[in-house]
């Protein structure tokens, strides 16, 4: 009946445009680590290269002061006491700076905890180095014990001149069911 | 019911439609499922209405009055959802069905089996997402953008469902889309080129193409909601590594695609009414046509012009910023040529040319408060407020709703080989045109002055403005049953519509008697001298 002067192939275009759906959905996924790799790549999202940075060899900038916030939360439901020693320091590009942070676990049975860090400005977090961090690793903290967690950084001298406020914000994860081998090996260690 | 057959057709000495429910389960006729799509479309469109009913009934004063917020979270969540999967994307898909093949001359759908599929898997999505409601805890109530942790850690046990009916709707999209891309690729009559095509089928061409892009991320989106409340991945989760602006990347991504999704095929209708009630051919078919490609490639990179309060760097947020206001530009192409298809046409009012020219003006009031959005640093004070819901209930209703509207009145006479009542389809109209301003317009004025959108309860400074917003809302609802009735009135009876009805319309569906019997163009025809919109 039906005499279509070409014969359509049809089954050709269908697979082309199923692998494009295919092909769509993974990139759906794809997104996931592309974005990670922006976000560090730009600061976008005041994300770091979480990375630990290279010891401070630049020199130090007097000519500037830049104020450095530090704010401390724990996320819903997370036990933990958490804050920092100070709230917030002032420092001159390329001068290292130590920075306490005090943990308390109030609870009855030993926990693993990890701190996440977030920057704003998104811009300033591609000039804040860390050199040594407790965000770098968990942290185990025995039943009804407290800590003090240091954190070392400094400004890069060229962090653009327009900042002159980075606020360090870290959130502090209840990590006890995903602990790494050495956060347990860690909490079974006596406490002395 | 046998409607259908045409008299003196020479195609109907084969295959009536066979009778009773079998027919419409089974059928592979683009016909028949274009009315299912159509008929499903507008039950949807009432269901989801009736939430808007529900919504502002509770806004029609401050204070909680007949729902809980809980409820009322609910509503919003649903009656967007509904709207945007249920009425007007398969309204759109039963358009498609019903008149591609007759105005490409092709005597199908490529691929009618899956068409019946692509249906009929979607009354079932929708029975998933409306018995959800009915869970305990409650069905989703996290805003139909399903942002999380909104919709991972705070959300109801019954958002599987939701993620399931959302995977059903994308996958009936998807072969929908797929059927539409084949038909045009490979169906067309002989000398039908693609630059002779209606802009219908352009439109619609470029929107499946679209689908196909976007509805698979869409699956992605709501797959790793899945897994980040019931089997602890951290898709979205910050304590596991992950981001919730992630979601909101991938979300808009699909999401600004889908706004044109919606708009696109809305283009096509009113570039096929504008002409015919103008008497003129369509003003700068090939502008059309490219204009229509630029917008959906544009459509890919403004999605964060969503986000622009959720603390990106000042370039990304200018880079949203322009891209999206380069949309206007082949959106004003389009515009002025309607406009330009009217100057000194013999234009006459019959409804499906007013709800074509109210689009014109109302889809442009909303393209102008989407621009005043696309401004970052004034969306600040705009971002989440009624300013937005005013923005996209102008480009969604008054612009692609009202072209349905137009599409049905246009094409009704060769749905059903009678004339609708005029005069009920006027006061439709005018009804639906008034109250939908008193709706969406105060609205501009409560985001303004700043009213949180998706609240149950607003401050007192507020009251008079949502009175008239929900008294138009009332208005508005009870019109569209003034519409259902002029279009059972036309099914079942009614002037007998000739061929061709609309003296200045053009293109292969007028040329089969009306109604349409139910298989056209078994034998293609020679169009090589009918060019529909390009002479």
């Amino acid at each position: 009946m039906s005499q279509h002067p070409t014969q359509p192939d049809n089954s050709r275009i269908v697979r082309r445009l199923l692998l494009t759906v295919v092909g769509m959905f993974a990139f759906g996924f794809a997104l996931v680590p592309l974005y990670n790799v922006f976000c560090d790549i730009t600061g976008f999202n005041g994300r770091f290269n979480d990375g630990q940075a290279a010891a401070n060899t630049k020199a130090v900038d007097t000519s500037r002061t830049v104020n450095v916030q530090f704010i401390t939360r724990v996320n819903k439901g997370m036990p933990w006491g958490f804050e920092p020693e100070v709230r917030s320091v002032r420092v001159h590009p390329g001068e290292t700076k130590v920075v306490n942070f005090l943990a308390r676990n109030p609870t009855g049975k030993n926990m693993v905890a990890q701190a996440i860090p977030s920057v704003a400005p998104g811009e300033a977090s591609l000039y804040l180095n860390k050199v040594e961090c407790f965000c770098f690793n968990q942290q185990p903290l025995a039943a009804g014990s407290d800590t003090a967690m240091p954190m070392q950084f400094y400004l890069d001298p060229d962090i653009p001149e327009h900042i002159h406020t980075v606020t360090l914000s870290y959130t502090m994860y209840d990590m006890t069911e995903k602990a790494t081998p050495d956060a347990l090996a860690a909490l079974a260690q006596p406490v002395n | 019911m046998s409607t259908v057959v045409g008299e003196m057709d020479h195609n109907d000495h084969h295959h009536h439609a066979p009778p009773g429910i079998t027919r419409w389960l089974f059928t592979t006729n683009h016909k028949d499922i274009g009315t299912l799509y159509l008929w499903f479309s507008f039950i949807m469109f009432l269901v989801g209405g009736s939430m808007a009913m529900v919504i502002r009934a509770e806004l029609f004063q401050p204070g909680l009055q007949l729902v809980e917020p809980h409820f009322f979270n609910q509503m919003t969540t649903v009656h967007g959802l509904i709207m945007v999967f249920g009425a007007v994307m398969p309204a759109f898909t039963g358009l498609a069905n019903w008149m591609i093949p007759m105005m490409i001359g092709a005597p199908d759908m490529a691929l009618p089996r899956m068409n019946n599929w692509s249906f009929w898997i979607l009354p079932f999505a929708f029975a998933i997402l409306l018995a959800s409601l009915f869970m305990e805890g409650g069905g989703p109530a996290f805003g139909w953008t399903f942002y999380a942790p909104l919709s991972t850690t705070y959300s109801s046990d019954s958002t599987a469902l939701f993620v399931f009916s959302v995977h059903i709707m994308g996958i009936s999209s998807i072969m929908g889309a797929i059927n539409v891309i084949v038909t045009i690729m490979n169906m067309r009559a002989p000398g039908m080129t693609y630059m002779k095509m209606p802009l219908f089928c352009w439109s619609w061409f470029i929107t499946a193409f679209l689908l196909i892009a976007v509805m698979p991320v869409l699956a992605g989106a709501v797959t790793m909601v899945l897994t980040d409340k019931y089997f602890g991945t951290s898709f979205f989760d910050a304590a596991g590594g992950g981001d919730p602006v992630l979601f909101q990347h991938i979300f808009w991504f699909f999401g600004h695609p889908e706004v044109y999704i919606m708009i696109l095929p809305a283009f096509g209708v009113v570039s096929a009414i504008i002409p015919a009630f103008a008497r003129k051919p369509l003003f700068g078919y090939a502008s059309m046509v490219y204009a229509t490609a630029a917008i959906a490639g544009l459509s890919f990179l403004v999605w964060a012009h969503h986000m622009f309060t959720t603390g990106m760097p000042v370039f990304a947020e200018l880079f949203f910023m322009y891209c999206t206001m380069l949309i206007s530009v082949p959106t004003g192409v389009k515009v002025f040529n309607w406009v330009a298809t009217m100057w000194r046409g013999s234009m006459t009012f019959e409804t499906p040319m007013l709800f074509a020219l109210a689009f014109v003006i109302l889809f442009t009031i909303g393209g102008f408060s989407g621009l005043m959005l696309a401004i970052t640093p004034v969306d600040f004070q705009y971002h989440d407020t009624y300013f937005v819901v005013a923005h996209f209930h102008y480009v969604l209703v008054t612009g692609a709703i009202f072209s349905i509207m137009a599409a049905a009145y246009y094409w009704l006479p060769k749905w059903t080989g009678h004339m609708y009542d005029e005069k009920l389809g006027k006061l439709h109209f005018w009804a639906s045109l008034i109250s939908v301003n008193v709706l969406f317009f105060p609205m501009h004025f409560a985001g303004l002055a700043g009213m949180p959108r998706r609240i149950p309860d607003y401050s007192l400074a507020f009251a008079d403005i949502n009175q008239i917003v929900s008294i138009g809302g009332f208005a508005f609802g009870l019109s569209q049953l003034i519409f259902l009735w002029v279009v059972i009135k036309c099914i079942k009876g009614g002037e007998k519509a000739p061929a061709k009805p609309w003296d200045g319309a053009d293109g292969l569906e007028w040329e089969v008697p009306s109604p349409a019997p139910y298989h056209t163009f078994d034998t293609p025809p020679d169009v090589y001298d009918v060019p529909p919109e390009a002479k």
